[in-house]
C-alpha cells in the first residue's frame, strides 16, 4: 500500500515533561493510503506522540516533515492548516445538536443573499454536503437531523471521523476509535477506517485492542517507554511478536526489535555527526 | 466477521432506510421537542377554560388585551433569559437591571429634560453595559454566573435607589415614553399588520420548502406545512379580532412579538445562534471547534442585560412611573420561570425564544385569572410556585429519559 515518500515523517522527535522523557528520539512515518496502528502499553508515549503531531504539544527536539517539507507545528491550528485532523477519544460532539450541525460546528456555511448580513445558516447546503459525505463513506445514520445524543456509540464515532474529513485533511489521527464499542459497531468503525485508506489518506490508529489493529492496519508501530519499540508488517507478524515488543520481552527473536535497535544505532550515529 | 456486521445491521434500526426513518424521526421530534410546546399550549387552554368557567369576564376582549399588556415587560426580560438558559447559565440580576434602566431613563427625561428617545437609548445602553460587565466577570475569571449576577442583583438595586435620589419615585409624563405601552392602533392598521405577518410567514415557509427541494433533500410534507400556516394565520386573525373589539392592536404587543420573532430567528437560523446552542450543549466541543466560547458568553449576557432594560422601560411606560420597587418583587423569578415552564431547559442547550412568550402567557394568565377571582397574594404565590415546580420536574424527568434512552 505504502508507496513513495511518506506523507508525514517524524525524525528523532523527543518530548520531555520535567524529569519524564515521554518521547525519546522517535522516528515515525505514515504514507498516503496507509493505515498505521500505533500500539504500546500505558505510558509508552502514544498520546504524547499524537498530541505532538496534532500541535497540542511542541516537540523539544527532532524534525517533523509533511509532504517532504520540514514544518514547525506550534499549535492545533498549524496542524489543521497542514492537513492533519485528529479525532480524540471523547469525540467532542454536542449531544443537543443534530448530525449536520455537529459536522459543520465552527465552520458553518452562510446562506447567500440578504441572509449574509445576519450570517444566516445555509442549512440546505450543509445538509446536502453531509448527505454526500456520509454516503461516500457508507456511514448509515437514521436521520441527519437526529440529535447526536440519540445515536449509538459507533454512529457517534463515525460522525466524529466524518467531521474530521470536512477540512479535507491528508492525515487523520484516531485516538482509540473502537474503545467501548460493541462488536458490530467496532466493525462499522473499522470499515470506515478502510474507506479512509481508499481515499488515499494517511491514517494513524491508536488502540489497545490488538485484534482491531491487526484487522485494519497495514503496519504496526510499537512504542515502548517513549522509544520506538519495533515496526511490523501486519500481514507477516503475529500478535505474540507485537505483544513481545510492547512488553519488552523476547525482543531478540523478532525483526521489529532489531529494527528498533538499528534505528537507535543510526540515531546515535547522527548525533555523533553533529 | 463481516457477516456478523451485516446481520447486526439488518436487525439494527439503521437498516431501515428512507421514508420510514424520516417518519420515525418526525414522530420522535414531535414527542421530545414540539410536544413540549404542545403540552404547554394544552395547559394554557385548560387554565383559560377553568378561569372562564369561574368568571366569564376572563376571556373578554378587554381582559385579554390587559393580559397582553401585563405580560409585555416580563416577556421581554424572558427573551434575554432564554439566551442565558441556553448556555446553561443563570442571570439573577435582570429584575434589578430592568428597574435601574427604567430609573435612568426617567431621571434623564424628567429631571434633566433629555429627549425621550435619547433617554430610552441611554437606558438600553446601561442594560447592555451591565450585561457585558457581568458576562466578562463570569467568563474571564470563571466566577459562577449565579454568584456574579446575585452580586449584581444587590448592587443594581442599590444603584436604582441612588439614581432615584431622595424622592424615591418619579412620574413619567412624556407622551413618547408613555405611548410605548399605551398606544392602540385602529382596526385597519391592525388588519394590515395581520396581513403582512401572515404573508411573511407563508413566504418563509414556501422559500424554505423550495430551497430544500432544490437542494435535493427530503422536504417537509406540504400538508403539514399548510396545517402550520393555517394554524398561525388563525392565531394571528383571532388575536386581531380580540384586540379590535377592545381598544385595538397595542404597540406593546407588537414590540414583544417583534423581539420574540427577531431573537428566535437569531438563535435558530444564524451562526451566532448555533454557537449559543453548541456552548450550552458541550462547551469543550465548541472550544475545540474553534468557537470563541467566552465571546459567546459575553454577548449572551449583554443581550440579557439589554432585554432586561427594554422590559424595564416598557414596565415604566405602563405604570407611568418609576419607583424604588421597580424591577423588584417577583419579576425576576417570573421572568425565569416563564421560559422554563414553557420548555426551555435549565440545564442548557435546549429551548427556544418562543417559550419566553408562551411562558409569560401561562404565568400571566394564572396571575390575571386569580386577580379576577380576587384571590389573596398568599394563594397566588403558592399556585405560581406550584406551577413552576411542576414545570421544572417535567424538564428534569425529560432529561433523565434522554440520558437513559440516549445512547442505545
Amino acid at each position: 500500500m505504502a508507496s513513495g515518500a511518506p506523507l508525514l515523517e517524524l525524525e528523532k522527535v523527543s518530548k520531555r515533561f520535567g524529569p519524564v522523557q515521554a518521547l525519546d528520539r522517535v522516528d515515525f512515518a505514515v504514507h498516503a493510503g496507509e493505515v498505521v496502528g500505533l500500539v504500546g502499553d500505558n505510558g509508552a508515549g502514544k498520546s504524547t506522540m499524537v498530541k505532538t503531531i496534532a500541535g497540542i504539544y511542541t516537540a523539544d527536539e527532532g524534525t517533523i516533515r509533511f509532504d517532504g517539507e520540514e514544518v514547525r507545528i506550534k499549535g492545533p491550528q498549524d496542524a489543521t492548516e497542514l492537513g492533519i485532523a485528529t479525532v480524540y477519544q471523547d469525540l467532542a460532539l454536542c449531544d443537543n445538536l443534530d448530525v449536520v450541525a455537529n459536522l459543520f460546528l465552527g465552520r458553518e456555511e452562510v446562506a447567500p443573499g440578504p441572509g449574509q448580513v445576519s450570517r444566516q445558516l445555509d442549512e440546505a447546503n450543509m445538509e446536502h454536503q453531509t448527505s454526500d459525505l456520509l454516503s461516500n463513506l457508507a456511514v448509515t445514520i437514521p436521520s441527519l437531523r437526529s440529535e447526536v445524543g440519540t445515536l449509538s456509540g459507533g454512529q457517534r464515532q463515525q460522525v466524529a471521523v466524518a467531521r474530521s474529513l470536512l477540512g479535507e485533511p491528508k492525515v487523520v489521527l484516531l485516538d482509540e476509535p473502537t474503545a467501548a464499542l460493541g462488536v458490530a459497531q467496532t466493525q462499522q468503525v473499522l470499515k470506515l477506517i478502510r474507506r479512509l485508506r481508499e481515499r488515499e489518506l494517511g491514517v494513524v490508529v491508536i488502540s489497545h485492542n490488538l485484534a482491531d489493529v491487526f484487522e485494519v492496519a497495514d503496519r504496526i508501530f510499537v512504542l515502548r517507554l517513549g522509544r520506538a519499540g519495533g515496526e511490523f508488517d501486519a500481514q507477516q507478524t503475529t500478535e505474540e511478536h507485537v505483544v513481545g515488543a510492547i512488553t519488552g520481552l523476547g525482543e531478540k527473536d523478532n525483526g521489529g526489535g532489531e529494527q528498533a535497535e538499528r534505528a537507535e544505532v543510526e540515531a546515535e550515529k547522527r548525533e555523533e555527526e553533529r | 466477521m463481516s457477516e456478523t456486521v451485516e446481520s447486526a445491521e439488518a436487525q439494527g434500526p439503521e437498516a431501515d432506510k428512507g421514508e420510514s426513518n424520516a417518519r420515525r424521526e418526525t414522530i420522535r421530534r414531535i414527542v421530545q421537542g414540539d410536544l413540549a410546546s404542545l403540552r404547554v399550549v394544552i395547559g394554557l387552554a385548560l387554565i383559560w377554560i377553568i378561569f372562564q368557567s369561574q368568571n366569564d369576564r376572563f376571556l373578554s376582549a378587554e381582559n385579554l388585551t390587559n393580559l397582553g399588556l401585563q405580560i409585555t415587560a416580563v416577556g421581554l426580560i424572558s427573551v434575554g433569559i432564554v439566551y442565558v438558559l441556553l448556555l446553561g447559565e443563570i442571570d439573577l440580576s435582570v429584575g434589578a437591571v430592568s428597574g435601574l434602566a427604567a430609573a435612568v431613563m426617567a431621571v434623564l427625561n424628567v429631571k434633566h429634560g433629555w429627549n425621550p428617545y435619547l433617554a430610552i437609548g441611554a437606558a438600553v445602553l446601561v442594560g447592555c453595559a451591565i450585561g457585558f460587565l457581568q458576562g466578562f466577570l463570569f467568563s474571564r475569571f470563571g466566577v459562577p454566573s449565579f454568584v456574579v449576577t446575585l452580586a449584581g442583583l444587590l448592587a443594581w438595586q442599590g444603584a436604582l435607589l441612588q439614581v432615584l435620589g431622595s424622592t424615591g419615585s418619579l412620574n413619567i409624563n412624556d407622551p413618547k415614553i408613555t405611548g410605548l405601552a399605551n398606544t392602540f392602533y385602529s382596526d385597519a392598521v391592525g388588519w394590515i399588520f395581520a396581513a403582512v405577518a401572515i404573508a411573511a410567514y407563508g413566504a418563509v415557509l414556501a422559500i424554505g420548502y423550495k430551497r430544500r427541494r432544490d437542494a435535493g433533500l427530503a422536504a417537509e410534507n406540504p400538508t403539514s406545512l399548510i396545517v402550520r400556516f393555517v394554524l398561525v394565520a388563525a392565531v394571528v386573525i383571532a388575536a386581531i379580532l380580540v384586540f379590535n373589539s377592545d381598544r385595538g392592536l397595542p404597540l406593546a404587543i407588537l414590540i414583544l412579538v417583534g423581539f420574540v420573532v427577531g431573537m428566535e430567528y437569531v438563535v435558530k437560523m444564524t451562526r451566532f445562534g448555533r454557537h449559543v446552542y453548541a456552548v450550552g450543549g458541550n462547551a469543550e466541543a465548541a472550544r475545540r471547534a474553534g468557537i470563541s466560547v467566552n465571546g459567546i458568553r459575553v454577548v449572551v449576557f449583554s443581550i440579557a442585560g439589554t432585554m432586561a432594560a427594554i422590559g424595564g422601560i416598557m414596565a415604566a411606560s405602563r405604570l407611568l412611573a418609576v419607583n424604588q420597587n421597580s424591577g423588584g418583587n417577583e419579576l425576576l423569578l417570573l421572568a425565569i420561570a416563564g421560559p422554563v415552564i414553557a420548555g426551555t431547559s435549565l440545564f442548557g442547550g435546549r429551548g427556544s425564544v418562543w417559550t419566553a412568550l408562551l411562558g409569560a402567557l401561562v404565568i400571566g394568565s394564572i396571575s390575571n385569572g386569580m386577580d379576577l377571582l380576587a384571590l389573596s397574594s398568599a394563594v397566588k404565590f403558592m399556585v405560581t410556585g406550584g406551577v413552576l415546580l411542576l414545570a421544572v420536574l417535567v424538564d428534569a424527568v425529560a432529561r433523565q429519559q434522554r440520558q437513559t434512552s440516549g445512547r442505545v
